[in-house]
Parts: C-alpha cells; structure tokens; sequence
C-alpha cells in the first residue's frame, strides 16, 4: 500500500464521517460542522494528490487548498450567522423543528 | 505506514467522529479542534508547511472560536432530553458507510494511486506569494472581495432587527 492510497483512505473516512455527522445529527451547528469536516477531507485530498503528482512545483493543489479554506471560512461565517438568526425566530437550534419558511 | 501517520490519522478520524456523535456541544467543538490539529500535523508531513499553519490559524483558531460562540449563544451546551441524532440515524448511516466503502473500493483499484513520492518540492512562503501576487492575483482579488462580502452579509444576517429590540 503505497503512501498516497493511504492519504486518500483517510481522506475519504474524513468524508464518510462528515457526511454521516452532516444527515444525522439534529442541530444545526453539528451539521455545519459536518460540512466543515467533507471540506477539510477535499483540501487533504488536493494537498496529497500535489505531493504525489508529477509536477510539484506547480504549486496548484497548494493555491487550491488556500482559496478553499478561505471559502470554508466565509461559508463558516454566513452559515454560523444564519443560524443565529434562526434561532433567534424559532428558540431553537433543532433541524427537526425549523420545518416552515414563515416565521 | 509510519508511527507518525498513524498518530496523525487516529487524532484526525477520532476527533472527527467524537465531534459528531457526543452529546455536549462544547466537548463536540472540542474534539473537532484536534480533529482540525491532526490534519495541521498531516498537511506539514505533506511537506505543505504554509498550508499547516494556515489550518491552525484559520480552522484552529478562527472557526473553531466561531464555533463556540454560536453554540454558547445558542444555548447548544444545555442538556437535551431527546435523541441528538434525526429519526432516518439507520439509513443516513447506511448512506454514510455506502459512500465510504464506494470510494475506498475506487482508491484501492486505482492506478493513480501507485505513484511513487517525487523529490522533495520547494512551497516557501515566497514562492507562494510570488504566484499569488503574479498568476494568482485575480482569484486573490476576488476572494478578498469574497471575504469581505461574507463579513458583511454575516454581519447583516446576524444583527438583531429594530422591531425586536424595543
């Protein structure tokens, strides 16, 4: 088993977690936190496929990963501020309880 | 496989899980900042250090903080009664362990996945700003302006409207 497969297994356990945590858990910040998590499995991903690719010193997985973990960032932001503002309507962060556009 | 690799996946995968499946809010931002550590620690074994320390800095520092305000403002730390986990917990795990065992099976019977390590490949902080400041500099442009978009709209999201504070 060569080093890059085993980046690659870890990085699609990271996956599988996230994506389980992102369509069980009941709150709203655990589901975030989810999609933070598949996020982080796709920037390993481009990060180990650089490493391990033909021409290193392109530095294109490594610009990859700076802009997507600033869009995580920003998303992270607006998500977390969303569910704030939900909260705030509804008195709840449970995803099982927001089930209607109007307040 | 080295010692390290194994430390490294085993705070990562075990940090990640514990976040999603404690009851406590609090111990769930917890493990997800070792979670977030571990992936520092593998991005700097990867010879990526600027990327390493831009993981602690931003996911470490920033969103894990982010995190925790949220869940303390909305009142996620207090003990809940009911299940943590939605009523389809049995099929969405289902889906989960689906999609894992799909892509494992394609990583496995990959070619690509055979490439031996190249040299050692230079990614200093210089490098990286050059090609920031030259081949990259409009998608750096567009994501300050995206940065910047985001504070903003969280900010508005956020604020507490006029008619609620009287």
């Amino acid at each position: 088993m060569s080093s890059l497969t085993s980046y690659l297994l870890i990085s699609a356990l990271l996956f599988a977690v996230g994506l389980a945590g992102a369509i069980t858990r009941r709150n709203a910040i655990l589901v975030l936190v989810g999609i933070e998590l598949m996020l982080n499995a796709a920037n390993l991903n481009f990060i180990a496929f650089w490493r391990y690719g033909p021409n290193p010193d392109a530095l294109t997985g490594t610009m990859f990963v700076i802009f997507s973990i600033a869009v995580a960032a920003a998303e992270a932001a607006v998500g977390l501020a969303l569910i704030i503002s939900i909260y705030r309507h509804y008195k709840t962060t449970n995803l099982d309880q927001i089930d209607s556009m109007r307040g | 496989m080295t010692l390290t690799f194994a430390i490294l996946a085993v705070l990562t995968i075990a940090g990640a899980a514990a976040a999603l499946t404690l009851r406590n809010l609090v111990h769930c931002v917890l493990a997800l900042t070792l979670s977030f550590l571990g992936l520092a620690g593998f991005y700097l074994q990867l010879s990526a250090q600027f990327i390493g320390f831009a993981q602690v800095l931003v996911y470490v520092g920033a969103v894990a903080i982010l995190v925790v305000f949220a869940v303390l403002l909305t009142r996620g730390a207090e003990p809940t009664s009911q299940s943590i986990f939605s009523q389809s917990w049995f099929w969405s795990g289902v889906v989960s362990v689906t999609v894992f065992g799909v892509l494992a099976w394609t990583i496995r019977s990959s070619t690509v996945a055979r490439r031996e390590l190249r040299l050692q490949p230079e990614a200093t902080v210089k490098q990286i700003g050059d090609a920031l400041m030259s081949r990259y500099a409009l998608p750096l442009e567009v994501i300050g302006l995206l940065l910047t978009v985001a504070l903003i709209g969280a900010v508005t999201i956020a604020m507490r409207e006029k008619q609620e504070m009287r």
